[in-house]
């Protein structure tokens, strides 16, 4: 079960890292187009730092969603 | 007037920390072995263990700093909030059921659980230390911050009253009552910002001239940009007067002092060249120390009788779109698409010298359109997202690598794990803390910009932009947050003394070789509290000057640099060796500690030196001082396995 929750963990660590990344690296090189107004009126800068803590939230619950089975497991073991 | 004393803040103040004193006491009983002193008991309840994580993490510098730069600069202090949830992650996914499995009181427990080498617990004892009190500084100072306007305290009085709290709840029931005073202090931050921000939602905007007070800045011109400053017809009140064009060393910002003749104060007026070739002059605040000690407050003494002047709150829009002048109520999102179309006055600084020679400080207005307030890189320390220079860059790539890798290392965010019953508790609690903290700072955006926008900023100080907004709205409110940022204060500096006292009993007296019993391990480790939290007084008084964020930058820079790459390397690489852990705790404390020391941010704000003098060429370490950590690891854990295997 640890191996099995670390690798799911280490999965969604990348996806978040390749998310956060390109959240950073957009502002670094790319700042112009943080200040384009996609949707809504707001720019992307709002869209994307709150896509970036919604997606937290959802990987987290995910993570925590998925690991459950093998930790029930353990417990009726 | 932006500050008055209120009663109802002091007597909801007192209630605050009379309950959270007589919580301590009620616990004190339950924690009498070192199991429950440094781990109650590992009985916390996962969801009560998840929001004392908020209560814990959701220090001054998240509530008080961020708020405060949104509120001067615009979306800036936004990124810390992405960067600093962004850290959950590594928590969750990476450190927390190991952080679980591995260790028992403190962070270097796991670190240390398969070697069991001095050199270890030395290291990450020391490491401990170093990152904790580096974060309790600007904890204290935000304190002494607080605790000035509301209570009418001199800043150390502040500072001495949560210390002195501080080491009550720590002495009296450690883990227990560190946990209950977070949980209810996370708990109340989350519903009173929610609270806090339909308020500003269902306020709207409203174009203004001036702050809450009611006091217009005037503005005068335009005048023909061919004549001399003595030629420009001032209005009646302003003549007959001496004027002196003065301009900014550092900004070459111009400014015009104005001294009429007679009893008159002097005033001072930004000139601002506009795009038509003419030129107007908008009024300025200013703040001038005398050698004696008097203040000058717009150019009369500092005071609120006759004669005497305060400086004004500010904050406000100058242009709405469609020329509207006021929007009503706000949906959440509408909230920002009005604020993108609109124009906001924000307040600059700057030090002329005046003609007598003496440097003043003036405040002047920045008419600023929303587009440019909603995005990144306005705020000096994110300057180098709109820079030429790749250096800058790299200070910005540095800084968010540090937020990213620090939370996962701070230590008393680790000794949080030990206090649940088991793995899934542990990643239960994350994922509450990750939906309370996530949620926290989704609403510093609007908490920052509402602030920015409700006309009782004071320009002098931008932590206290949070509280001020409160008060925007209501008394009530105002006593109630102005309590809360208190307690997040006690809250945090709770945990922090804990994980110093954790690492002093549990981790560097076993690595002297001596062995103490369970009741003697609670013993050093309240001394421990009593001698770090009075460490945490001395420094919160002396450093009250630097601003509240910009030392957990530092703290989260180290704890990144000394504390991740063992920890993460331990986890997935069977090669590791205690040698290898040492070197790579001790070689990135060292070298993020010395990088920060050395950079262009602490010569200027801390030595008050030229920039130009740094070593370093850009003030974030985390870019170079993590990679280095793990390499240290790797190198260090390389060279002994194999002179251990050889030597067997």
């Amino acid at each position: 079960m640890q191996t099995r929750n670390a690798r799911l963990g280490l999965v969604l660590f990348t996806v978040y890292l390749l998310l956060y990344g390109g959240f950073v690296m957009l502002n670094a090189f790319r700042p112009q187009i943080m200040e384009t107004t996609p949707l809504a009126g707001i720019n992307l800068a709002i869209w994307y730092g709150f896509g970036l803590i919604a997606a937290a939230l959802i990987l987290a619950l995910a993570y925590g969603w998925l690991c459950r089975p093998s930790a029930g497991r353990e417990d009726d073991a | 007037m932006i500050y008055e004393a209120s009663t109802i803040a002091v007597v909801v103040f007192l209630m605050f920390v009379a309950v959270t004193l007589a919580l301590s006491f009620y616990l004190g009983s339950r924690a009498k072995s070192s199991q429950g002193y440094f781990a109650a008991h590992g009985q916390i309840h996962w969801f009560v263990n998840g929001m004392a994580f908020a209560g814990d993490y959701l220090s001054a510098a998240s509530f008080l700093g961020i708020c405060g730069m949104i509120a001067f600069y615009g979306y800036d202090g936004f990124l810390y909030s992405i960067g600093y949830l962004a850290g959950w992650i590594v928590a969750l996914f990476v450190v927390a059921e190991p952080m679980k499995r591995l260790g028992k009181f403190t962070f270097a427990d796991a670190l240390d659980a398969k070697f069991d080498s001095r050199g270890i617990k030395l290291a990450a004892g020391i490491s401990t230390l170093a990152v904790s009190v580096f974060y309790l500084i600007p904890q204290m100072v935000g304190a002494g911050v607080l605790i000035q306007p509301l209570l009418g305290f001199p800043h150390w009085a502040g500072v001495l009253l949560v210390g002195a709290t501080v080491i009550f709840i720590v002495v009296t029931a450690g883990m227990v009552s560190t946990t209950w005073v977070q949980f209810l202090k996370g708990s109340l931050l989350v519903i009173f910002s929610a609270v806090l921000t339909l308020m500003i939602l269902n306020r709207g905007f409203e174009t203004a001239e001036g702050g809450a007070d009611g006091h217009v800045f005037r503005t005068l011109g335009p005048f023909d940009a061919g004549l001399e400053p003595e030629q420009w017809p001032l209005p009646s009140d302003l003549q007959p007067a001496t004027l002196s064009v003065l301009e900014s060393a550092t900004s070459g910002q111009r400014f015009v002092h104005v001294q009429p003749e007679g009893e008159a104060a002097a005033t001072v007026w930004h000139v601002v060249a506009r795009a038509s070739g003419d030129v107007i002059l908008r009024e300025t605040q200013t703040v001038w120390a005398a050698a004696d000690g008097t203040l000058l407050v717009n150019g009369q003494p500092k005071g609120t009788e006759k004669g005497e002047a305060e400086l004004h709150p500010v904050g406000h829009l100058s242009r709405l779109p469609d020329g509207k002048k006021k929007t009503g109520p706000l949906g959440p999102l509408t909230f920002f698409s009005t604020l993108q179309e609109s124009e906001v006055v924000l307040w600059a600084k700057d030090t002329i010298q005046t003609p007598n020679g003496d440097a003043t400080t003036v405040y002047f207005q920045k008419p600023t359109a929303g587009s440019q307030v909603l995005r990144p890189g306005e705020h000096p320390r994110f300057r180098g997202i709109r820079s030429e220079r790749f250096v800058d860059k790299l200070n910005f790539l540095s800084l968010m690598a540090a937020l990213f890798c620090g939370t996962a290392s701070l230590p008393h965010i680790l000794i949080r794990y030990y206090t649940v019953k088991d793995e899934v508790s542990a990643r239960k609690s994350t994922i509450v803390g990750i939906a309370s903290i996530g949620f926290f700072y989704v609403l510093t955006l609007y908490l920052g910009l509402g602030a920015m926008t409700s006309g009782a900023l004071d320009v002098t100080n931008s932590n206290m932009a949070a509280p001020l907004l409160a008060k925007s709205m209501n008394e009530w409110l105002f006593a109630i947050i102005s309590a809360i940022a208190f307690t997040t204060v006690l809250g945090t500096v709770s945990g922090l003394i804990l994980a110093s006292a954790g690492a002093v009993s549990h981790d560097l007296i076993t690595s002297a070789g001596i062995k103490l019993t369970d009741h003697e391990k609670v013993r050093v480790a309240k001394f421990a509290s009593v001698a770090v939290g009075a460490v945490a007084i001395v420094l919160g008084i002396l450093f009250k000057e630097l601003n509240v964020s910009y030392l957990v930058g530092w703290a989260f820079s180290i704890a990144a640099s000394a504390n991740l790459p063992s920890l993460v390397m331990l986890l997935f690489w069977k090669g590791v060796t205690k040698q290898g852990i040492t070197a790579a705790v001790i070689v990135g404390m060292v070298s993020s500690l010395g990088w920060i020391l050395l950079s262009a941010d602490t010569f200027t704000g801390v030595y008050g030196l030229s920039a130009d003098a740094a070593v370093v060429p850009f003030s974030q370490p985390g870019i170079v001082t993590i990679p280095l950590g793990f390499a240290t690891l790797v190198v260090v854990s390389w060279m002994t396995r194999r002179r251990n295997n050889s030597g067997t």
